[in-house]
């Protein structure tokens, strides 16, 4: 098998000049040197060389510890995030071939595994390293945001690090954070930057924003990345400046003007970048320039990542993607040059690539199309807006209607002047028919573990009027 | 307000907001000369829902398409009614 460079993170962190960087959870926290004289598994370990292992953790600090002792130890290592229905759990074990899973969960709460050996991630105790050569292991994630079984996406350590660069010389060691949780591809690229160069702050799904804020505050978090969902509710947060950070990273959802200029007001040291990066697709790019879309010369151009356009949906080949899908009768991940369809689509307007939507979320409005995110950026235009969910309701004459669902800002109640102003400015920038025709305020809407907009079933398409 | 005064209020108020110049509407008036496109009817049927509280277009399996403006009230109105009891 060939190996990748670094064969793993052990080795990584033993070559380190880093290794003074520190892990912290919400509950318990490590230096990452001493993780290399330490294991949670006690004597299980090295029983593990060349299996493949599921991680299923309530924590994501023993996610991390069992991440950190297993990969180059493991053949493979599948990943569960912790909103995994457990229905899939028995399909997706067998689908991946797991022969054991490591779990922090105490045994009542341990879903079936069907006779496989469950072995518990503990207190970490000295431990000799692991023997014989690494294992280029393969990282299993799960893709996020469809309905039905997960898909499983292979990769490598050296596609997941790919995008990493190391920090300019003698500058200080960042401390990252992010929103997500690690074991989805958003925050592990993050978790991979704190171990390969720095410090790292865990998130805890069950932590009140507010406190999060402050934890990271207190740490003296400098790089901070999540998706726009997850900013604009820190932007709500009377917390939001209990952090100081020197670099604000958004990924996993479109980026639009209004959070990046908000961004930018909150912390006005730090620069503000997003990023281009899905499950199948590994990590595309980063946009530093302040502005939504990404510049139109990045089609085309040469260099580690190639990106094309095909019927607007935007084609992404390197390798820092995905190596496959996992399973027998697995879909290709690639065409046969390579690259793989993130199913998001782009619109040039002005020498930039805007994102206007995923290729499934489309709203058909009596055979006219409307992507749900091209709606939400003109209202999150309107300075009282915070965050908007744009949808299609079911209609008879049409097949379907757009509407909106908005959330202003903290503290300052609806007023019909805001409704009015922003469906004048939805009539300016939109065709008719992407207007909402139906605009509702809420104090909120419902954001998903990943952290990206819950957006609802599509709406029938059922067409009565002939 | 009667349901006829709902319909033709938000007919004229769509229009006004789809920037449509609409017919002097009476009972004859065929939908089609309204002034209201299908985008309109559709904003229509979704605003009489919420007003009226019924989408006669979805409560039966077979109904007839209205042809004038006396005919799409008309069915409201039995919608209305058959809601009611």
């Amino acid at each position: 098998m060939k190996r990748p460079e670094p064969g793993s993170l052990r080795e990584a962190l033993a070559a380190s000049p880093q290794a003074a960087g520190r892990l912290h959870g919400p509950a318990a926290e490590t230096s990452f040197a001493a993780l290399l004289a330490h294991s949670p598994l006690g004597g299980v370990r090295d029983a593990l060389h060349g299996r493949a292992v599921a991680i299923l953790t309530a924590d994501q600090f023993t996610a991390a510890l069992a991440l950190i002792d297993l990969d180059g130890v493991a053949r493979r290592l599948l990943l569960c995030p912790p909103d995994l229905d457990p229905a899939h759990w028995p399909a997706l074990l067998d689908r991946a071939e797991i022969d054991a899973v490591v779990s922090d969960l105490p045994p009542e709460a341990r879903p079936e595994t069907g006779g496989r050996p469950v072995h518990a991630i503990g207190a970490i105790a000295p431990a000799a390293s692991p023997p014989g050569p690494a294992f280029a292991t393969e990282w299993v994630l799960l893709t996020s945001g469809t309905t039905g079984v997960p898909k499983m996406a292979v990769h490598d350590l050296a596609g997941l690090t790919g995008a990493i660069r190391p920090g300019p010389p003698g500058a200080p060691a960042p401390v990252w954070s992010t929103f997500y949780d690690i074991r989805r591809y958003g925050g592990l690229q993050i978790f991979l930057r704190g171990v390969l160069g720095g410090s790292l702050v865990l998130s805890d799904k069950d932590e009140p924003v507010a406190d999060f804020l402050r934890r990271l505050g207190r740490h003296g978090v400098t790089h901070v990345s999540g998706t726009p969902s997850h900013w604009r509710r820190a932007l709500m947060s009377p917390a939001v400046e209990a952090m100081r950070p020197a670099y604000v990273r958004l990924s996993g959802e479109i980026a639009d003007q209004a959070v990046l200029d908000a961004l930018r007001a909150a912390y006005p040291d730090a620069s503000v970048g997003h990023a281009y990066a899905s499950t199948e697709a590994g990590v595309g790019f980063e946009v530093t320039d302040g502005r939504e879309g990404f510049p139109e010369d990045f089609v085309g151009r040469d260099g580690p990542v190639e990106m094309r356009v095909v019927d607007g949906a935007l084609q992404i080949r390197s390798g820092r993607t995905a190596r496959r899908y996992l399973g027998e009768d697995a879909p290709a991940l690639t065409d046969e040059r390579g690259f793989v369809d993130t199913g998001d689509m782009v619109a040039l307007r002005d020498g930039r690539f805007h994102f206007v939507g995923r290729r499934g979320g489309i709203i058909n409005v009596g055979g006219l199309k409307v992507h749900p995110e091209e709606v939400e950026a003109v209202i999150n235009r309107h300075p009282r807006v915070r965050m908007s969910l744009v949808e299609g309701r079911r209609n008879p004459i049409t097949g379907a209607l757009v509407t909106a669902t908005v959330v202003l800002h903290a503290g300052e109640a609806p007023a019909d002047g805001v409704k009015a102003e922003i469906l004048a400015a939805c009539r300016t920038a939109l065709p008719a028919h992407k207007v909402p025709a139906i605009l509702r305020f809420a104090d909120g809407l419902a954001v998903t573990q990943a952290g990206k907009l819950a957006r609802g079933a599509a709406p029938a398409r059922e067409v009565r009027h002939a | 307000m009667s349901v006829r005064l709902t319909v033709l209020g938000q007919m004229k108020q769509i229009a006004e907001e789809q920037q449509r110049s609409i017919a002097q509407l009476d009972d004859a008036t065929a939908l089609v000369e309204s002034g209201l496109d299908s985008l309109c009817f559709a904003i229509l049927v979704a605003r009489l829902e919420a007003e009226l509280g019924v989408d006669p277009f979805t409560m039966s399996e077979d109904i007839l398409f209205p042809v004038t403006v006396g005919e799409f009230i008309a069915l409201y109105e039995r919608a209305a009614v058959d809601e009611a009891a």
